[in-house]
């Protein structure tokens, strides 16, 4: 246990994680230089493209110091996404110690804070790595008063490092071994080991990523899951190389894997503790938590008949997220479909482009919805994530929607457009404060509904990037707030429904219509587009109608280009949807649904 | 909707709309002297390759033995008035030699009002041309110059004298509207003066801006701008109620024929499946179910040929679906409608009602009929059909 270092490097999104990663892997050769693939742990494309870890992977580097002493270094990657907040607090409870990656160009960010502080609830040892010290706009002095000023770090323990180039790797690896220290435990006592992530394998069912902390695991072990109860075989255990490399056992401060025919990684719980039945501990380790979605959104297909391969593919999804949860839905407008829950809009975005993607899925995806709470006369309590099924407003006393502690870092010159901008938002309890010379930290309660719209990309455009965002969940406040319906030709569109807080609705609705205008093709009858509220109308705009739709010539070779275009455009149709008698391409409900300005 | 009025009562019979069941015989002349703006056609090769073509197309022909007889033979381009009579000569007794033709077999030649003289006119009638197909395009000197036209609108009106009076057994002009900034008014006077020499037949093309063509990239950058389809519908409207009232059937979207006996034989048979064999570059052939068609470029047709491969760049062999596709597209833009019992499935009696009830077709002994309405959606009407 004495040669055991279990750590995570943490960092605010884009200051370096993965390039870091990749570098240490290098250095400790577990790949050799010619197999090497940059970001060798982000291996989904999405990842790969938005530079994000989105699943976590752990990877044990043998390392051999000066002295020829071998240590195993177990790196557990993180998440680097506040949607995934609860899975990077599980991944740090499994470690002794971070790394604190601080780009030297842009300092110390938002992320940077709450990583701290999630690493500090942990009493891990922190190590600060200044990242990216070869590019020219670096400036080491400042970030290193930002450690000291805005961190409480001292500055003299950081590491200069450029992962892109190399540099500073071995001063990383040392102080990794100097510094973290060894994990401790018993080897003897009865079994606890953490889960802190889950993988689904076609061939071997669920991969089970954990943390020994006391006890021993082995093949042939009848383990139990505590949270749930749930007993299974353990087929085989190992740790993390560059694939899973068998061990006899897991013991006490290990990082590593069991496979245990468990089915589905929903089968399993990330943060949950794992046992032996034989010899279960009597307490599970602390910090579990059921993770609840925050935000929702309904998925159709395009064409109808294709639901029952959205329902396949969600369900092939499924068996590697288990924090996606959905259950049947359907519209008037749309059909059937899908109520999906995920942790954040990230979240979201993500299972959208991966059942497109991977799993070659033409879908729909709704506004997102908070869950608000309804207070009814009769004193019951409705909570509300569909706007399917807002309650009667003649039976609302009252109703409630979640709210944010946002924090916010930026340079003191932005100040003014983001209180503005979180003034609009419905921003309440502003608090700022000046952590170093020139650059301020705001903190606002913000309704959470208005952050899953574009609230992010609209900070980074007002503060020219230099803005940057972390939040948590505090809890549900009063407020006023409405069903928003959108008619077409005097038809309401369901999916298009949203809730909104009443000082919002107009303005929604204006820009629902106007969208809608320029995405649903003109047709040979005038079509209206309407926002309301109950009855009453509060926005609308009209398409005109379409006079003629005929091309002057057929001959020869236009024979064969029209009939194409005829077929292309049946084809086309299955993709509409009708409402009344008005065809709605797709592309209007993505446009209507879009939550940024473009 | 009373603007809109049925494009004809019924259809009329058979034998007096000028229908054969024989194949037809195009061959396309890729030449023209200089390139029309709005033209995306097979055109453009050097008028010192004629004789070239000439020999080309002849050996083309001769790929094709034992063809059926043939009822029609349309001269197309391109320019097809840019041959001389021998060179005219040599094609139309070549393609006699090489193929049969019915009795009393419609042959039409495209001309440019430039090349027309009464030389070349004689000449062509005596080599057995009845019928003159005359580009004219506007009669309106600023539109006629927009549109990049080699003549002027006084030589269009004595080219359309000309040929009127030379003797041919039947002339059709073509015209062009929807111009940049044309008005209802200037567009009917330029309709009343080509009725006024009382042609057989009249195709009204509204211009249309596509393909690789100058007007593309000028509309593109702004230069161009087309009417809007409101006004585009109403100058139809008024071509349709026009030519109507003067006597003319609009039996085509694009076509009007002074009695259902001066319907272009060869062109309807695009619309009626019936076989057609296409000669020279780029030129199209439909037989049965199959429609192949010859390469382009002038150059590469000429390669193949001279080397002894039929010049044909593609194919396709209709499915079922297709071809109930293509009969609702030419159903929508004729007189001749659909025969509900050609299509399979037949569309929903409901639809076929929902449709006579919003004015776009009627529906008279199981044909549907576009009316001038239907006409109008032409691209659309087969989809709502289905």
């Amino acid at each position: 246990m004495k040669h055991i270092r279990n750590f995570s490097i943490i960092a605010h999104i884009d200051h370096g994680k993965s390039t870091l990663a990749d570098r240490l892997i290098q250095y400790t050769h577990l790949v050799e230089d010619r197999q090497f693939r940059d970001q060798i742990l982000d291996n989904m494309d999405i990842e790969r493209e938005r530079g994000i870890t989105i699943k976590s992977q752990t990877v044990d580097l043998p390392y051999v110091d000066g002295k020829g002493v071998e240590y195993d270094l177990n790196l557990i990657d993180t998440p680097g996404h506040v949607d995934f907040s609860y899975e990077v607090s599980r991944a740090l409870a499994s470690c002794e110690g971070v790394l604190l990656l601080i780009d030297a160009a842009q300092g110390v960010e938002a992320q940077t804070l709450g990583n701290l502080y999630a690493a500090l609830e942990h009493n891990l040892v922190i190590i600060p790595v200044i990242n990216k010290i070869d590019l020219p706009v670096a400036d080491v002095e400042r970030v290193r008063n930002e450690i000291d000023d805005e961190l409480g770090l001292d500055p003299d323990t950081a590491i200069l490092c450029s992962a892109k180039e190399g540099t500073g790797v071995e001063d990383i690896l040392k102080a990794i071994v100097e510094r973290v220290p060894p994990p401790e435990g018993d080897a003897d006592k009865p079994l606890t080991a953490l889960i802190f992530d889950a993988h689904y394998d076609s061939f071997r069912g669920t991969i089970v990523s954990c943390r020994v902390f006391d006890g021993t695991v082995r093949q042939g072990d009848t383990i139990r899951l505590m949270s749930q109860g749930t007993t299974y075989r353990v087929e085989e255990v190992g740790v993390f190389r560059l694939g899973r490399e068998p061990q006899k056992e897991l013991t006490a401060g290990m990082v590593g894997y069991i496979i245990a025919g468990i089915k589905t990684v929903s089968d399993t719980r990330i943060g949950d503790t794992i046992t032996l039945d034989t010899h279960p501990s009597p307490e599970p380790l602390p910090g579990f938590k059921d993770v609840k979605p925050v935000v929702f959104s309904s998925i159709y297909p395009i064409a109808s008949d294709d639901y029952p391969s959205l329902l396949e593919a969600l369900e092939k999804y499924k068996l590697n997220d288990a924090s996606l949860v959905y259950q049947k839905d359907s519209s008037a407008a749309l059909g059937q479909g899908f109520r999906c829950g995920y942790l954040g809009l990230l979240h979201l975005e993500i299972v959208q482009e991966r059942l497109e993607r991977e799993f070659d899925q033409s879908i729909i995806m709704t506004a997102p919805s908070v869950q608000y709470r309804f207070y009814l006369d009769d004193g019951t309590r409705v909570d509300v994530d569909n706007p399917l099924y807002y309650p009667d407003p003649g039976t609302i006393k009252s109703s409630e929607e979640p709210y944010i502690r946002a924090s916010i870092l930026i340079p003191e010159r932005y100040v003014g457009v983001v209180m503005k901008l979180c003034m609009e938002r419905r921003g309440v309890n502003s608090h700022l404060s000046y952590p170093t010379p020139g650059r301020v930290e705001i903190t606002f309660d913000l309704p959470l509904a208005e952050v899953i719209f574009d609230f992010y990309d609209r900070l980074k455009s007002i503060t020219q990037g230099y803005g940057s965002f972390d939040y948590e969940l505090i809890d549900y406040r009063e407020s006023n707030l409405v069903k928003l319906d959108i008619l077409v030709n005097g038809e309401k569109v369901d999916a298009l429904s949203i809730l909104v807080h009443r000082d919002n609705a107009r303005d929604r609705a204006v820009k629902v219509c106007d969208r809608l205008k320029d995405e649903i093709p003109r047709q040979q009858f005038k079509i209206a587009i309407q926002g309301a509220i109950g009855g009453k109308i509060i926005s609308r705009s009209t398409i005109s109608a379409y006079r003629k739709d005929v091309t002057a010539k057929c001959y020869g070779g236009d024979i064969t280009r029209k009939r194409k275009l005829l077929e292309k455009q049946k084809k086309g149709k299955k993709r509409m949807r009708i409402v009344g008698n008005v065809e709605i391409p797709q592309s209007a409900f993505l446009a209507a649904l879009k939550t940024d300005d473009e | 909707m009373s603007r809109y009025r049925k494009a004809h009562s019924s259809p009329p019979s058979r034998q007096t709309m000028n229908r054969t069941d024989l194949p037809g015989l195009y061959v396309h002349t890729p030449f023209c002297k200089t390139r029309c703006p709005y033209c995306d056609f097979c055109s453009g090769a050097d008028a010192s390759l004629i004789d070239g073509w000439l020999n080309g197309v002849l050996r083309e022909a001769r790929m094709y033995p034992g063809a059926r007889p043939f009822d029609s033979l349309y001269i197309g381009g391109g320019t097809p008035s840019l041959l001389d009579g021998l060179q005219m000569a040599k094609l139309i007794s070549g393609l006699n030699e090489i193929f049969r033709f019915a009795d009393a077999t419609e042959l039409t030649v495209e001309m440019n009002p430039d090349d027309v003289t009464r030389e070349k006119l004689e000449c062509y009638r005596s080599l057995g041309v009845n019928r003159i197909s005359l580009g004219v395009q506007s009669f309106v000197e600023e539109e006629v110059r927009f549109l990049g036209r080699r003549h002027n609108a006084l030589q269009a009106i004595s080219a359309v004298e000309a040929v009127a009076g030379a003797g041919f057994r039947e002339f059709s002009i073509d015209l062009m509207y929807g111009l940049p900034g044309q008005t209802i008014e200037a567009w009917q006077g330029t309709l009343e003066k080509a009725v006024s020499f009382s042609p057989d037949h009249l195709s009204c093309y509204q211009l249309t801006v596509e393909g690789n063509t100058p007007f593309v990239r000028m509309a593109r950058e702004g230069k161009l701008v087309m009417p809007d389809d409101a006004f585009q519908a109403d100058l139809f409207v008024t071509t349709s109620e026009y030519l109507t009232g003067a006597g003319f059937l609009h039996y085509e979207v694009s076509n009007f024929a002074h009695g259902a006996g001066k319907v272009a034989r060869h062109n309807v048979k695009y619309w009626q499946h019936t076989p057609y064999l296409g000669l020279g570059p780029s030129a199209h052939s439909f037989a049965g179910r199959k429609r192949w068609w010859n390469v382009r470029d002038a150059a590469r047709y000429l390669e193949s040929i001279h080397g002894g491969h039929v010049p044909v760049e593609g194919s396709e062999e209709l499915s079922s679906s297709q071809m109930n596709l293509e009969k609702l597209l030419f159903g929508s833009r004729t007189i001749w409608g659909i025969n509900v019992r050609d299509i399979v499935p037949p569309p929903s009696e409901e639809r076929i009602r929902e449709l006579c009830d919003s004015g776009y077709i009627t529906y008279e002994s199981r044909r549907i009929l576009p009316t001038l309405k239907g006409y109008l959606f032409a691209d659309k009407l087969p989809l709502m059909i289905l």
